[in-house]
């Protein structure tokens, strides 16, 4: 009797103070609004950066974060990331799109209080160029006089590339040729400025991995600075007082938190703890886009997802057989069905918005009847005597989703029969770089907004190429451009060199990538960018009196 | 007592070594390195980079310059971490990783110990029954199950924690209790098995048949016994808790050192890989030391062996 | 135990074994399992990666015993084709220990002094490895081949297997029946594999039931990071990994794989302690 007595009394307790603990727990304030009180934004950011190094860079979370701390000449603007609007210049002035003449701001200043300079340009791109630095994004330089040559040691000289500070605030940049899109390529981290008086404390400038980028150490030109970075939690960066247009940031601090897993970012947005996401889980999209438009952004980028043909293998020779793959796809039916993010069937590679002025061919359309005749033609009635071949990917349900649903529509269509062979990430690269594959997934980020970002990768032998194919008359359109100083003449050329690419097909385009996003509907500012640029001097944060908090 | 110490240091620094060496030679036996990409880099910059941290020299000088740098604390720089140093990432880490396992021992104790006396206490009865069905069930729920659950009952439910992050000051919580929970079941069968034996020796016996009370019996003279075999099996839960806490940290958001080494394999970042595995060794071998140690001073039976 | 009459030590041990009704159950319940998902996946209308978008997620129902996931595809199924292939890789696993840790452990007990140091030095290094790390690796380095899976984790889970028929060697090594064997010349494979194995077969059956479930819980785990079996492949590392991140808006994603993997964990640990009291009723452990 006794016992059940002591038994009752000790649930009591139990639950009694459960009851008290819930009572002084469940009513705490989320972390996003003590955040938005102190105006701090809660970002995730995708993984964890490599490097704090400009110049070592190479990956899109990078990216982010220099948008934060370090500012070209050329920046982007508060109305639209993607315009070219004054940065470290504040306006520039060219003849011949081949000599280029900047003038910096005066009051331009690093985060320590140095003043930058044009001999800070000078320095940054001569420790980029530097071969010992081995900095994988040199190559965007190239476009530049002698860069090339430089980095590969062929002129040792730097004097003699394309780069000289007629004085404290001028610069003049001349190129090997036109190109108009100079402004925008301006926009990427690898031509931003870095502090040679923080550099050489620590190290020669092309000593790669030194300490300079440590916290308490790293200086920028950016509108904030580097407060602090905990490896795989978060870097924290800071309002920069010596920022030229510090009166316009209105934020006092970002957060930038690393996390790999979409699902475990949805549920952390969901729980109160991030203002703006990364991604969207596939199977959330559709949920969101449906129940909570409020929350949910899309906006289309400037890449390309697409299969490579190894143009050197039997049967993919012939150009017919490569037609009818292409046409046998399905891409509105495989975007609305299976990938469902708003993705865009790509009717040819480069994506819209390549450039200003630019007519994209706009030829690649689901004709399976077209493809089943080209077929025939090619040998294959009917798919009849087709070799079994296999589409490879690199492990990931994405891409295994993707397959398996051309694959069907591949059989169904034309009668052939393919497999798809799933491998390592670091195998999968192998083998494209070996051409030891049949067709193959891949993706293209386009750099700046100018067509030849996309269609240069095609040249025979190029780096990027990958599928055996080259065109001579593609690699004369493809110089030719180059030595174009005209405008219109030049788009022109681009738009011929994309409709042969179109019609010999070593790659077969899928879609053009969208970005998803969660935002809550106090973040204001955040703009799209088909380059994935940010302008976070605009982000702010709305009266959340005037907003209806889900 | 000397001879002992020095010999299970001698091992000790072999295992290490042994750990560094595997580590090292499964990663290079894994196809791609660190510096793949889907991007081409123009192969003068490539094989720049590679000289650079010593990729180009084949792999038994690789390796043993990297022995030498663990060896003085000179880590070894990292092509997948630069601007940070694996010795940052892990003193990063650890603290982190031990902050959870800690509350998790202490909790697995404090739950285990107790529960278990109390069912060896009322053999047969509510109590005994009651207690071993949870310690079976917990057995039984892997952490992985278990976790998901926790979080989304306690954190998105309730709201009484954040569901996953280590923000908070008290964000340690749900990660602890999991773990916690779990090693309490086994804590309390051990503890209801060792205590149910002890009490039925003639020792004890004799001395209640004296007059001595239940309770004065149970703290004096059964607990210290009984506890050896808890004791015994500490030693690798403990190890076992601060690298086992890999699924924990990976459920809960937690920057911990499970989660840097798990990382680093998939990335292929053999230097931060290294260190880890090596950090773990470490810690495994001071710990069954230590378990020794306490075993030998607690049971002078037991002695040391070399 | 006695190498008498060969029978009746097995028929009393069973009888010892049946006599608690957990016992029985968990028996029952294993072998119901196994059955299920050799056999059921025939009678499933459904294959394991059937996906039905126009369905999505949905909760428990008539046509959907444990419920669809958010690509349409039929949870019950899947968690079919998961049991398969966890059970596969424990029983796998398990076995290539076995096998090693038999043979090394014989042959530590039964050499020589100096052979018997060396081996058992070596396995006592092994013992401080951290595991966890050893098969992390060797799962990335292997690049997640399902037949490597279980060579990886078998190769860490040896060495307790190793100890034990050491032991057990080292005390039949001075029986009368071995000394006999010695005096009419038998060899040393010989004794190894005519005589004592037979001997230490109860304890491998033993601790092999009680790796078992140890083994899946560690496949279970490198397939919840990603590193074991991969998507659109299901164990019930997989679907509980899939339950975890789902566990907010369509909690019987975990519950259905989660309910199955513990109830078999159960049940396994259940047979391997009362094979444990069966088999030596002084307990070894505990």
């Amino acid at each position: 009797m006794i016992a059940w007595i002591t038994r009752a009394i000790v649930l009591a307790c139990l639950i009694g103070g459960l009851w008290l603990f819930d009572q002084s727990r469940a009513h705490r304030p989320r972390r996003i609004d003590i955040a938005r009180e102190q105006g701090i934004l809660l970002i995730a950011n995708g993984t964890e950066p490599a490097t704090l190094d400009p110049h070592l860079a190479t990956g899109v979370p990078e990216h982010h974060i220099f948008d934060a701390l370090f500012e070209g000449l050329v920046a982007t603007t508060p109305e639209d990331p993607d315009a070219n609007g004054p940065g470290a210049a504040t306006h520039w002035e060219t003849q011949d799109f081949v000599t280029w003449t900047f003038h910096l701001r005066k009051e331009g200043k690093w985060s320590d209080g140095t003043p930058l300079t044009a001999h800070d340009f000078v320095y940054s791109y001569h420790r980029i160029l530097s071969p010992k630095l081995a900095a994988e994004y040199a190559s965007m330089l190239f476009p530049m006089l002698n860069a090339e040559e430089f980095n590969k040691g062929q002129v040792t000289d730097f004097d003699k590339v394309g780069v000289v500070a007629i004085d404290d605030h001028t610069l003049r940049i001349t190129l090997k040729g036109p190109a108009p899109y100079l402004p925008s390529m301006l926009k990427h981290y690898s031509w931003h400025p870095v502090p040679r008086h923080v550099i050489e404390r620590f190290g020669r400038m092309d000593e790669p991995d030194t300490k300079w980028t440590r916290v308490g150490n790293l200086v920028g030109n950016g509108s904030f600075k580097l407060k602090e970075w905990r490896y795989t939690h978060s870097i924290t960066v800071e309002r920069n007082p010596h920022y030229w247009d510090a009166a316009t940031v209105k934020l006092n601090e970002i957060v930038f938190i690393p996390i790999v897993s979409d699902a475990t970012e949805e549920r952390a947005f969901r729980d109160g703890q991030l203002h703006v996401t990364n991604t969207v889980p596939l199977p959330m999209v559709p949920v969101y886009r449906d129940r909570h438009p409020e929350l949910f952004h899309e906006y289309p980028l400037l890449s390309t997802y697409f299969y490579r043909v190894n143009v050197t293998r039997k049967p993919f020779q012939d150009k017919r057989v490569r037609q009818a793959l292409a046409l046998a796809i399905d891409k509105e039916t495989l975007i609305r069905n299976i990938l469902r993010a708003g993705q865009k069937p790509a009717t040819g590679f480069t994506p819209p918005g390549s450039g200003a002025g630019y007519e994209a061919p706009d030829l690649l359309r689901f004709d399976p009847e077209k493809a089943r005749r080209l077929l025939a033609e090619a040998g294959y009635p009917a798919g009849k005597g087709f070799p079994r071949f296999d589409i490879l990917i690199n492990t990931m349900e994405s891409h295994t989703v993707i397959a398996q649903a051309i694959q069907e529509m591949w059989k169904k269509n034309l009668g052939i029969p393919a497999g798809v062979l799933n491998q390592d990430w670091n195998v999968y690269l192998d083998n494209q770089r070996k051409l030891d594959y049949d067709v193959c997934r891949a993706g293209w980020v386009g750099d700046y907004l100018d067509p030849y970002t996309f269609l240069s990768i095609w040249q025979t032998g190029d780096g990027n190429n990958d599928t055996g194919w080259g065109n001579a008359r593609y690699d004369e359109l493809m110089q030719a451009s180059l030595r174009e100083k005209d405008t219109a003449k030049r788009m022109r050329i681009l738009t011929e060199a994309e409709t042969l690419l179109l019609d010999e097909l070593p790659m077969l385009p899928i879609y053009w990538y969208v970005r998803n996003y969660l935002s809550r509907p106090e973040v204001r500012g955040l703009r799209s960018s088909l380059l994935e640029h940010r302008c976070y001097k605009a982000v702010y944060f709305a009266d959340p009196a005037t907003v209806s908090t889900p | 007592m000397i001879r002992f110490l020095l010999s299970r240091t001698v091992q000790g620094i072999f295992v290490v070594l042994g750990v560094l060496c595997i580590t090292f030679l499964l990663l290079r036996l894994a196809p791609g390195g660190p510096f793949q990409s889907e991007r081409a880099v123009e192969p003068h910059i490539r094989a720049r980079q590679e000289a650079h941290y010593g990729y180009d020299k084949p792999w038994f000088i690789q390796l043993a310059r990297h022995i030498a740098g663990f060896a003085t604390f000179n880590f070894p720089p990292s092509p997948k971490l630069k601007g940070m140093g694996v010795e940052e990432v892990i003193a990063q880490g650890f603290p982190i990783s031990t902050a959870i396992a800690i509350p998790a021992l202490l909790i697995a104790l404090l739950i285990g110990v107790p529960l278990g006396t109390i069912a060896a206490l009322r053999p047969n009865q509510l109590e005994d029954r009651g207690a071993m069905l949870l310690a079976t069930l917990f057995i039984c729920t892997p952490s992985m199950v278990l976790g998901p659950l926790l979080g989304m009952l306690f954190g998105l439910r309730l709201r009484w924690f954040n569901a996953s992050g280590w923000y908070s000051a008290d964000d340690w919580v749900l990660p602890a209790m999991t773990l916690g929970i779990i090693y309490s079941a086994y804590i309390a069968r051990l503890t209801r098995g060792g205590l149910r034996e002890t009490l039925a020796q003639d020792f004890i016996r004799t001395a209640r048949a004296k007059g001595a009370s239940l309770a004065s019996v149970v703290f004096r003279h059964a607990l210290k016994l009984a506890c050896l075999p808890v004791l015994n099996y500490l030693g690798p839960t403990t190890a076992g808790l601060l690298t086992g806490s890999i699924v924990v940290e990976t459920v809960f958001q937690i920057p911990g050192l499970g989660q840097h080494f798990v990382g680093a394999a998939v990335n292929r970042n053999y230097e931060l890989a290294m260190a880890c595995a090596a950090f773990y060794a470490l810690l495994i071998v001071g710990f069954n030391l230590l378990v020794d140690l306490i075993q030998a001073i607690l049971n002078p039976r037991i002695g040391f062996r070399s | 135990m006695s190498a008498g009459a060969p029978s009746s030590p097995w028929v009393s041990a069973w009888r010892r074994l049946v006599r608690h009704r957990a016992t029985v159950a968990a028996i029952l319940f294993v072998v119901f399992l196994v059955a299920l998902c050799v056999c059921g996946p025939w009678f499933s209308s459904y294959g394991q990666n059937d996906q039905d978008l126009n369905l999505k997620a949905t909760s428990p129902s008539p046509a959907h015993w444990f419920g669809t996931d958010p690509l349409g595809r039929d949870l019950a199924t899947r968690i079919l084709y998961g049991g398969r292939i966890s059970l596969l890789v424990g029983i796998l696993a398990t076995a290539v220990a076995s096998v090693i840790g038999v043979i090394y452990g014989m042959i530590a007990g039964l050499a020589g002094k100096r052979t018997d140091s060396a081996l058992m030095r070596f396995v006592d290094v092994l013992y401080a490895f951290p595991f966890i790390t050893f098969v992390i690796i060797l799962v990335v380095v292997f690049g997640r081949e399902f037949w490597l899976i279980f060579v990886a984790i078998g190769a860490v889970e040896w060495l307790t297997m190793a100890r034990v028929v050491r032991g057990q060697v080292l005390a039949l090594k001075n029986l009368e029946f071995v000394t006999a064997a010695r005096a009419y010349g038998a060899g040393f494979w010989h004794i190894l594999f005519r005589h004592m194995l037979p001997n230490v077969l109860g304890i491998v059956i033993i601790y092999a039931s009680l790796t078992v479930p140890g083994v899946m819980l560690l496949e279970a785990m490198l397939s919840f990071l990603g590193l074991g079996i991969q998507p659109p492949d299901a164990s019930w590392g997989v679907l509980i990994r899939e339950g975890a991140d789902n566990l907010a808006v369509y909690p019987w994603m975990l519950i259905g794989p989660g309910l199955f993997f513990s109830a078999t964990l159960l049940a396994l640990n259940i047979i391997g302690d009362a094979l444990r009291d069966a088999l030596d009723p002084k307990s070894i452990q505990d």
